[in-house]
């Protein structure tokens, strides 16, 4: 007989090991799944993760984009990781990642077509403002009244993406667009625009925001209060309030950091790859950073990796309907199956898996 | 407003119950599986697998009771997936729900992609001779498709399974206690299990309401967010199945009514309109959570928590 035995402390090994492990599973599932869907597995895996690295006819377009995706995934999910040792579930990312890039194109579209170095830092602060407000409303709900963080976030995603559609449609339309929906393109306009900092390698100044989160969070979590008391009140919610954690004030810290590092997200990507605000401006990066953070073991620098592998299956996933006709659904079906594996095999980072008879107490 | 004078209330009110069906179905079973303790947030994933798998399983086969029988069935298949690594692997449950969801809208727009746009086989209204034709109640009440009166009836049976059967308590006891349930020899996971997919059946049949009776058609991410207004239902009616019952006809009256004020060309953007089932469900949640002590005795004690049967 089977029987779990739970380990005093979560093995070091497994925990490292699970992602590598769970990846691989998901690359054999996905395989199942690429075959039943009549493409050659292994081909449609070469393709999703080899490809876009060292094709010869691809890597130099995709190259640059493992930045550009991966970006957004770990700025995000840096954020979130601290929430969720803390047992604080933001999944409201992508309502935040939304309201923070109206708030930042809304300034910097004010100010057109004027010039001034002030003003994309400006588009900075209020896109990082827009998505801490964002956060702030389950955050403030939760405090106040109790209500779950988890539904409110959520509905405030539906709600992001209402507003967005009016906006493009309304108050930020391009006056010169002649009716289309669709702001005016930041890209196009020098002092408001995110750029690729180092031509062809698809750096941004959403990417260096990421790096910068990582090695601030990493700190945070090892040597900050903030850090300590996120960990202390995931693991014993009891012995925090004894410590003296403040419930509330740390729900209002971890809700409101990931909310910012959610805006700065949209921000960057709306005044740089994406370019203006669309009707359909959300793309699930608030969501997929979801599962960074997991396959990153909720931490920063397992975070960094699992960005880049996340990025990877977008691009790849791209180059794979493109070439051999995956459908785009298929890529998303394979990153929940990822989630998937990771989270059961969970169980043998805490528990120890014992055959035979139950020993004598 | 002249556009308001154009609505008639009892085609509202008809229209009002159709709605409310969907998130009926979830939340129902949504309740039954946190009465057993289990949080599943993956509602949104097993109603649009349900929608697809029954969309697809009714065109096969043209017929709308295979569809729905699919339909039940993949949420049902999705729910057992998360009762395998919840209680099974002791995985994470918040994250568990959520992964579902992912999965869930992942796989269904891969099943659907060669079903946008294709018409279901007509779902039968039951008319019954004599009550359909009546003036006001005939429409109101008697003029609607199956699962409309499945609703009504699962809410009655669940209600009554969970006061009066010896089934019913243990399920409550599980999701009380269930240390203590498993002291006096219940099986907890078996009861767990069986609770979360029956959830999921009843998710899955949620999905096909909108694909199959209300929309019908098959439009990838056609729930919309249905799945977590279940959710909160769930919060909203206090755990208790009547009240999901009355929670679901306030959802589906603003649903209806702000398709309604679209249509009549009220002076507010569409935007704002269709966001308004999103803000109200937020506000519906802060005042029943406002009340701290009521929502506290609710709620089943055990709900959420990892069940590990130690030594």
């Amino acid at each position: 007989m089977i029987r779990l035995e739970r380990r005093p402390a979560p093995s070091a090994f497994w925990t490292a090991g699970t992602p590598v492990l769970a990846v691989a599973l998901t690359m054999v599932a996905g395989g199942v799944m690429f075959a039943m869907l009549g493409k050659d597995p292994v081909a449609t895996i070469r393709t999703i993760f080899w490809d876009p690295l060292f094709s010869p006819q691809y890597a130099a377009f995709s190259r640059p984009q493992l930045l550009v995706k991966a970006g957004p995934l770990i700025l995000i999910a840096t954020g979130l990781a601290l929430g969720f040792r803390a047992g604080i579930w933001n999944i409201g990312a992508e309502g935040q990642y939304i309201v923070g890039a109206i708030c930042g194109a809304a300034v910097g579209l004010a100010f057109y077509p004027l010039g001034g170095w002030y003003i994309f830092p400006l588009m900075v602060l209020a896109g990082g403002l827009g998505g801490w407000a964002w956060a702030m409303i389950p955050a403030l709900l939760k405090v106040r009244f109790g209500t779950s963080e988890i539904l409110v976030s959520l509905m405030l995603v539906y709600v992001a993406e209402k507003i967005v559609a009016a906006m493009a449609v309304g108050r930020l339309r391009n006056p010169e667009a002649s009716g289309f929906p669709g702001s005016r393109n930041l890209a196009r306009y020098p002092a408001a625009s995110n750029p690729e900092l180092i031509p062809g390698t698809g750096l941004h100044w959403g990417v260096v925001a990421a790096f910068l989160a990582v090695a601030v969070i990493w700190l945070v979590l090892a040597r900050h209060r903030l850090g300590f008391q996120a960990r202390l009140a995931g693991l014993a919610p009891r012995a925090a309030r004894f410590a003296g954690v403040s419930p509330g004030r740390l729900t209002l810290a971890c809700m409101g950091l990931s909310g910012a590092l959610a805006g700065l997200a949209g921000l960057f990507e709306v005044a740089g790859p994406a370019g203006q605000i669309r009707i359909d401006f959300g793309s699930g990066y608030g969501f997929t950073a979801i599962i960074v953070a997991f396959l990153g073991r909720l931490h920063p620098a397992g975070i960094l990796l699992a960005g880049f592998l996340m990025a990877l299956t977008y691009i790849g996933g791209e180059i794979a309907q493109f070439v051999i006709g995956l459908p785009a659904a298929a890529i998303q079906a394979f990153q929940g199956m990822l989630l998937f594996f990771l989270l059961g095999l969970d169980l043998a980072a805490n528990y120890r898996l014992r055959l035979g008879r139950r020993a004598a107490a | 407003m002249s556009g308001l004078a154009g609505i008639d209330p009892i085609a509202v009110a008809a229209a009002l119950i159709v709605a409310s069906t969907p998130i009926l179905l979830a939340a129902i079973g949504e309740l039954v599986a946190e009465r057993a303790g289990v949080l599943n947030l993956g509602v949104e994933g097993m109603m649009i697998l349900g929608a697809v798998v029954g969309f697809a399983a009714a065109v096969a086969t043209g017929d709308v009771w295979l569809g729905l029988l699919a339909a039940a069935a993949g949420g049902a298949a999705l729910a057992a997936l998360f009762a395998l690594l919840v209680l099974g692997l002791l995985a994470n449950q918040v994250a568990t729900g959520l992964a579902l969801t992912m999965f869930g809208l992942g796989l269904s727009a891969l099943i659907g992609q060669g079903y946008i746009g294709v018409r279901p086989p007509p779902a039968g209204r039951l008319d019954l001779p004599g009550l359909t034709d009546l003036p006001v109640a005939g429409r109101l009440l008697f003029a609607h498709d199956v699962l409309v009166y499945a609703g009504l009836a699962l809410v009655a049976g669940v209600w009554a399974f969970l006061r009066y059967t010896r089934a019913g308590l243990i399920l409550r006891a599980v999701g009380e206690s269930h240390d203590a349930a498993h002291a006096l020899g219940f099986g907890v996971r078996r009861v767990r299990a069986a609770a979360v997919v029956f959830g999921g059946a009843c998710a899955g049949l949620g999905g096909a309401h909108l694909s199959l009776v209300r929309v019908p058609q098959w439009t990838e991410g056609m729930t919309a967010g249905a799945g977590w207004i279940a959710l909160a239902l769930v919060v909203f009616a206090s755990w208790r199945p009547w009240r999901v019952l009355l929670g679901a006809w306030l959802f589906g009256g603003i649903a209806v009514l702000q398709l309604n004020l679209q249509a009549a060309g009220v002076k507010i953007p569409v935007e704002y309109l269709a966001m308004s089932p999103y803000v109200v469900t937020i506000v519906v949640l802060v005042i029943i959570s406002a009340d701290r002590t009521r929502a506290a005795l609710n709620a089943p004690a055990a709900l959420g928590r990892p069940f590990h049967a130690a030594g």
